[in-house]
């Protein structure tokens, strides 16, 4: 009864707002159209996933097939390697990933001239301006043989340096993590700088005159005062782990080091969209499984969050 | 803050060894960070032939702009360049429209239903259908080998309309919007001249976020476009600087002047760096100022 009540009362004062506010739903109405194109849309054509689509059959017509996509995946030579690839590549992106940008913004502080920290600061995050295509080309060309400045350093130093780094599968991994903290460890410390400008000063007066040296400082107000930043930022991170940096990956993709390289994202866009003949419901399969376990660890780990720390993004 | 804190205790010498080694490290890590910028413009300046012999580069050797004037001759560098600047310009206009469109409601606390609504649009963020249906969905709407697929796929983006929304309800007083409303000011009215004059800050640093992914995006053209006459430039960086590079590996001389082809090839893969990535250099500092403004901790908080 009270339940009625309360939705029939909702109703009403939705009629009564969008009377007096019509304009503000005349403005998301193009919003809405464009989500229900390019995000519901796709959603409800997941379908095929469960289905043997096929470009004449259509959508809704082709015949389900169950769960027999994914298990054809899961008995593929290739479902292993792509889960250990994936996981692999983004949990040790985050490993670094995390740390770096912060520990970046605490050096900054040691900086007290506020211009040269700041000229300092945009320098730093210039690189997150390259391209992904730029930036893989700057790693291959730093890389290549003979030409590329890392194999010329390496050899100086004596190192053996007559197989290309690129084409060699155990250093893909560090390739890709080490130029992705190049190029975003600048842009990441932004957001640590300004919450370490917004703590405030009596917390390290008091401290400092408590006889707290710098290093304690930092380690008991400055760190816990980021805390909720980090939590943040990490939940965040952790919903993207199955996504990796796909478009870098493919890029740096090549057939000596695909044993380490291919993730899930690249799989699925060769085998749907590159192959001759598109498994279109196979590797929409493989999308969905990707999408389904990334929904499922960010909502783990944003449950996980708010109960120890009570900071969460829902 | 730090310099606060000194004001009033002096620095025990512990503390200054450890700030002068967090200074060199900074230093260290500035080197590592700045040095394959340095590196590219310099090399981009330099002789090929030059760069074959000694590839470690503090500075140019030699002023030549050999790389720069074929890069220029380079027809698909200007197809490119033209197709890029088209699709920015038209694409973060419709983005900042729409993002508009869909923020400022949702920063009304009178607007019944913005919670559904900010639910609708943020799950969207942590679900997707994946690449093959929204394939699917995109080519079904005609848009393979359309320019108007570099516009309207990637029409707004929940993160940027979040962090506007935070702006807006932070930033505008209520009482204004209130006012503005009992003087009989539509809502598009309020919008236009009371809004989002007072805005310009998030404006701009949206535009650039807007701006710099139409510049920097590859995967959505690689996907729909097969024309190269619709390319961005991003697609012809691609053939140069990754799959050339690849083949070159695989190559084997074949004939006489495939050393100075292999000498043309270097010098303008770091031309090409330089000429695509210098619009966003150009226009950066302009709206570097508004970056420390808190507007990505106003994005947090949302």
């Amino acid at each position: 009864m009270l339940n009625r009540y309360k939705s029939k009362g909702a109703a009403a004062q939705l009629k009564r707002s969008i009377v007096r506010n019509t304009g503000l739903y005349v403005m998301s109405l193009p919003v809405v159209i464009y989500f229900i194109i390019f995000s519901y849309l796709p959603m409800y054509g997941v379908q095929i996933a469960f289905r043997n689509y096929s470009l004449t059959a259509g959508i809704t017509t082709s015949p389900w097939v169950g769960l027999e996509h994914l298990k054809v995946f899961y008995q593929s030579y290739y479902f292993g390697r792509l889960i250990k690839n994936t996981l692999f590549l983004s949990l040790y992106s985050l490993l670094v990933g995390i740390p770096a940008p912060i520990i970046l913004a605490l050096m900054f502080q040691e900086v007290r001239r506020k211009k040269l920290r700041s000229v300092l600061q945009a320098i730093s995050y210039a690189p997150n301006f390259f391209s992904t295509v730029v930036a893989c080309g700057m790693i291959v060309m730093f890389l290549a043989p003979n030409t590329g400045v890392i194999p010329v350093l390496m050899e100086a130093l004596g190192l053996n340096m007559s197989t290309s780094i690129l084409t060699n599968k155990d250093a893909f991994r560090h390739i890709y993590v080490w130029s992705g903290i190049w190029q975003n460890v600048g842009w990441s410390s932004l957001i640590y700088t300004a919450a370490i400008s917004g703590i405030p000063t009596d917390q390290y007066e008091a401290a400092a005159i408590e006889g707290a040296s710098h290093l304690q400082q930092i380690i008991h107000i400055t760190l816990p005062n980021l805390a909720p930043t980090i939590t943040i930022l990490s939940i965040l991170a952790m919903g993207g782990v199955m996504s990796v940096g796909y478009e870098k990956v493919y890029l740096l993709q090549n057939d000596l080091n695909l044993e380490t390289s291919e993730v899930i994202s690249t799989y699925v866009f060769k085998t749907g969209l590159l192959n001759k003949k598109p498994r279109y419901s196979f590797s929409a399969m493989v999308g969905l499984f990707n999408s389904v376990v990334n929904l499922f660890l960010l909502s783990s780990v944003n449950m996980l969050s708010r109960r120890i720390s009570e900071t969460s993004l829902w | 803050m730090t310099s606060n804190v000194s004001n009033i205790i002096k620095p025990t010498p512990a503390d200054r060894v450890f700030r002068y080694v967090a200074l060199f490290f900074l230093l260290v890590v500035m080197v590592l960070l700045t040095y394959p910028l340095i590196f590219v413009i310099n090399a981009s300046f330099t002789d090929p032939l030059k760069l074959y012999s000694s590839p470690l580069l503090l500075y140019p050797k030699g002023f030549n702009l050999g790389s720069y004037s074929i890069a220029f001759a380079n027809s698909d560098i200007w197809i490119g360049y033209r197709n890029s600047l088209i699709y920015t310009f038209l694409g973060t206009i419709v983005n900042i429209v729409m993002t508009i469109l869909g923020a400022y409601p949702l920063s009304r606390k009178d607007f019944t239903g913005r919670n559904v609504l900010t639910f609708f649009y943020s799950f969207t963020m942590f679900f997707s259908g994946g690449l093959i249906p929204y394939y699917l969905v995109v080519s079904g709407l005609g848009l393979v080998d359309n320019i108007w697929t570099m516009i309207i796929p990637g029409a707004v983006s929940v993160y940027n309309m979040i962090i506007m929304r935070t702006f807006f309800s932070t930033n505008i007083p209520t009482e204004l919007e209130e006012a503005a409303k009992i003087d009989g000011c539509s809502n598009f009215r309020l919008l236009l001249s009371v809004v989002l004059p007072l805005s310009t800050p998030i404006l701009a640093v949206l535009s650039l976020y807007y701006g710099v992914d139409h510049w920097n995006g590859y995967f959505h053209a690689m996907i729909f476009l097969n024309d190269r006459n619709r390319y961005p430039l991003q697609l012809f960086l691609r053939e140069i600087l990754i799959q050339n590079q690849m083949s070159d590996m695989l190559q084997i001389a074949t004939d006489e002047k495939y050393a100075q082809r292999m000498m043309d090839q270097l010098g303008l893969k770091y031309v090409v760096i330089v000429v695509s990535t210098l619009p966003i250099f150009i226009i950066y500092p302009f709206l570097q100022k508004f970056f420390n403004k808190g507007v990505l901790v106003g994005a947090l908080k949302g």
